[in-house]
């Protein structure tokens, strides 16, 4: 084996430098947080789909709301929107709908997509419109310092609930689902290939596409759930993960107890919004 | 050009047109959801989008983002939903996003009486949204200037980078009127400027001397940085004083510095020999106007002036038609709203607020009876 020499092991470029705004770096996420994975996979879709000339990326717009995932839009090197805490699907609604060329894409946590902007995502999912949604669960509020999220494990200690979480983690892939839009999937950043698969994927349909990427966050739900340091919570989360093919809906439940499936739980075919659009005003 | 006769929704929804818009979210809402149905029907004609959303906090949010992928967009709403909105037009200030808004005054608080009209949401528009920044509103008192404000107000918008609100209310809204309809090539219309620099060397908040930053679109290759953080000119966050002095000093003088294109207004009887003057904005300067008639036939020596844009205020306006009047009576349907921002600029007059809420409009005759008992 050759020995490698310290100097090739530096490098000042990565391969997905070009997607990014690199004279930001470094990043604000926490080490072993698992953000970086999630969107490390996603630009490696979007650089297999450019490559093969499929996907222009002066038309990918990244929208995000506000929360440690939303930082996701002021690193990535396309035309990007880091708004409000909520509300990225509805003003991407309106980017996409304003140009149809764009490919519209948000990145939120848990609490900026399902929480506070949850009645958007129920009708942008409804009218199946044309952008891709990644909703990054780490199960609490992480940005503001460690709140209950509506995806954190019942019982769990957060510092809103400092005697135990009496509520129910809502599933957001099963809401997602009644709503019928064309691509409902759950990936985890433990499966960075999956990820990018189901991104791909995604990137050559229309209609609404909903991708939740479950993740880690030690600094804070680690902390929480006696999981402080990385690796622990990262393997952890290995062992809650299953990947079916072609899960039913109906095993979809967001249980930290029972164990989490991984899969795509809905993929069809229907016209998107913009192509409805087309059909009812012309 | 053609005369239409029309109401003063439909005449924001035609004003609209002209200027250029094509982009149109909303949620209905009394007095202001004819806006939405008229350009259902007419807008796709054009070549536009008209979309009812889930509540007024995704229409502005997808107005926002229907902005910035470089078309023309508004919402109109009235003042319950108004109070949902605020929040991204605070966004809309800080990453400087052409928009509109039409708040179609009804009264309130709360629920209120949802079909009759006010003038209580004049603080809200200016001051409603968290932290700093100076959003223009354009008060139209007739259908005819519910089209030309429309058509201003895009053009302030596009101007200067800002969201504009339009604040109409229920009465101006739904009376029909005679209204000259202009082509696009028989008004002036502006659009927002466009960067000049090669797309690696731009940068999104980096203001010309007119302190307005040109703006790339989405999709134009600029890789544009929408950005809601204190940011500096490439839109990167920083959390210094100088960058957020920078920055928001910026936001409000880039408006102060464009007030003569923002500020308009009218007056009426005014001349050195003018003793009493009364302010009134939008529908309530209807009848101001013909009290002032009024006392004129009976000798008193009384004009009216009329603010279009009731923010922001150009102060050296205020101090000239005062300059010479003994007193000034500020006729507004509220409780007294405008008063205290016109007041800050008179000196000499003694300035008398004349709050007359009426869920109609404040007629002639009240507004008589209550100036007669000052002169
Ligand atoms: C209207 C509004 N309310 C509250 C906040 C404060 N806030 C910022 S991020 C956040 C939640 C973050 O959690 P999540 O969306 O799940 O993202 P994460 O940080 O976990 O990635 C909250 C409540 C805000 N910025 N705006
Ligand atoms: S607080 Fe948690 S989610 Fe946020 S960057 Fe740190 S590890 Fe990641």
């Amino acid at each position: 084996m050759a020995v490698t020499s310290e100097a090739s092991l530096r490098y000042s470029t990565h391969p997905l430098d070009k997607y990014l705004r690199a004279d930001r770096l470094p990043h604000i996420w926490c080490s072993g947080c698992g953000i970086g994975v999630a969107l490390g996979s996603i630009l490696r879709a979007i650089d297999r789909r450019v490559r093969e000339g499929s996907l222009d990326p002066s038309k990918v717009v990244f929208v995000t709301g506000i929360g440690c995932s939303a930082r996701a839009s002021f690193y990535v090197g396309f035309d990007s929107a880091h708004t409000i805490h909520g509300r990225a699907i509805a003003f991407a609604s309106g980017a996409k709908l304003a140009n149809p060329e764009l490919q519209v894409m948000v990145v939120g946590g848990d609490g900026d997509i399902a929480g506070i902007g949850g009645n958007h995502l129920i009708h942008a999912a409804r009218r199946n419109l044309d952008i891709i949604v990644f909703m990054i669960t780490n199960f609490v509020y992480a940005m503001t310092g460690g709140q209950l999220a509506p995806t954190t494990p019942q019982g769990l200690y957060t510092t809103t609930t400092p005697h135990g979480n009496p509520e129910r983690p809502l599933n957001v892939i099963k809401l997602v689902s009644a709503l019928m839009p064309n691509y409902v999937a759950r990936a985890s950043i433990t499966h960075p290939p999956l990820i990018e698969q189901y991104t791909y994927k995604a990137l050559g349909m229309e209609g609404f596409r909903f991708i939740e990427i479950m993740s880690t966050c030690p600094e804070v739900f680690g902390r929480h759930a006696g999981y402080r340091d990385p690796v622990t919570l990262y393997n952890v989360l290995r062992s809650k993960v299953r990947v079916k093919q072609n899960p039913h809906v109906d095993e979809s439940e967001l249980s930290w107890e029972s164990g989490i499936v991984l899969g795509e739980y809905l993929i069809r075919n229907e016209p998107g919004y913009v192509r409805k659009l087309k059909e009812v005003v012309r | 050009m053609k005369l239409e006769f029309m109401s003063g929704n439909m005449a924001i929804a035609e004003g609209a047109i002209t200027a250029g818009m094509r982009f149109f979210a909303g949620y209905p809402i009394t007095p202001a959801s004819d806006i939405m149905e008229y350009l259902a029907e007419v807008l796709p004609e054009k070549g536009g989008l008209v979309v009812q959303y889930e509540d007024e906090i995704a229409s502005i949010n997808a107005a926002l983002g229907a902005s910035w992928a470089g078309v023309k967009s508004m919402t109109a709403t009235s003042g319950p939903g108004f109070s949902l909105m605020v929040e991204a037009l605070s966004l809309a200030a800080i990453t400087e996003t052409p928009v509109v808004v039409a708040d179609i005054m009804r009264a309130g608080p709360s629920t209120g009486v949802p079909t009759k009209t006010s003038q209580s949401d004049v603080f809200q528009v200016r001051y409603a949204p968290h932290g700093e920044h100076l959003i223009p509103a354009l008060a139209p008192w007739s259908v005819q200037e519910a089209y030309d404000l429309t058509i201003k107000a895009f053009n302030i918008s596009e101007l200067v980078r800002t969201p504009v609100i339009l604040l109409s209310d229920a009465v101006v809204a739904h009376m029909w009127e005679s209204a000259i309809i202009k082509d696009v090539n028989e008004v002036e219309i502006v659009n927002r400027k466009k960067p000049s620099t090669p797309p690696n060397e731009y940068m999104p908040y980096k203001p010309d001397e007119d302190l307005i930053p040109p703006m790339a679109n989405f999709g134009e290759g600029y890789k544009v940085l929408v950005e809601s953080l204190a940011h500096d000119e490439r839109g990167y966050y920083r959390q210094s004083n100088d960058v957020y002095r920078k920055l928001i000093w910026r936001l409000i003088n880039k408006v102060k510095r464009h007030i003569d294109k923002i500020y308009d207004y009218e007056t009426y009887y005014l001349n050195n020999e003018t003793e009493y003057l009364i302010i009134s904005y939008g529908s309530t300067a209807r009848s101001a106007l013909a009290a002032v008639r009024d006392l004129r036939r009976k000798g008193v020596k009384v004009g009216m002036f009329r603010p279009k844009t009731l923010w922001p205020t150009k102060e050296e306006v205020i101090k000239e038609v005062t300059k010479d009047v003994k007193k000034v009576f500020v006729v507004e349907n509220n409780t007294g709203k405008m008063v205290a921002e016109f007041e800050r600029y008179i000196k000499k007059a003694e300035v008398v607020s004349i709050p007359i809420l009426s869920l109609d409009i404040p007629t002639p005759e009240e507004i008589l009876e209550v100036v007669s008992s000052w002169l």
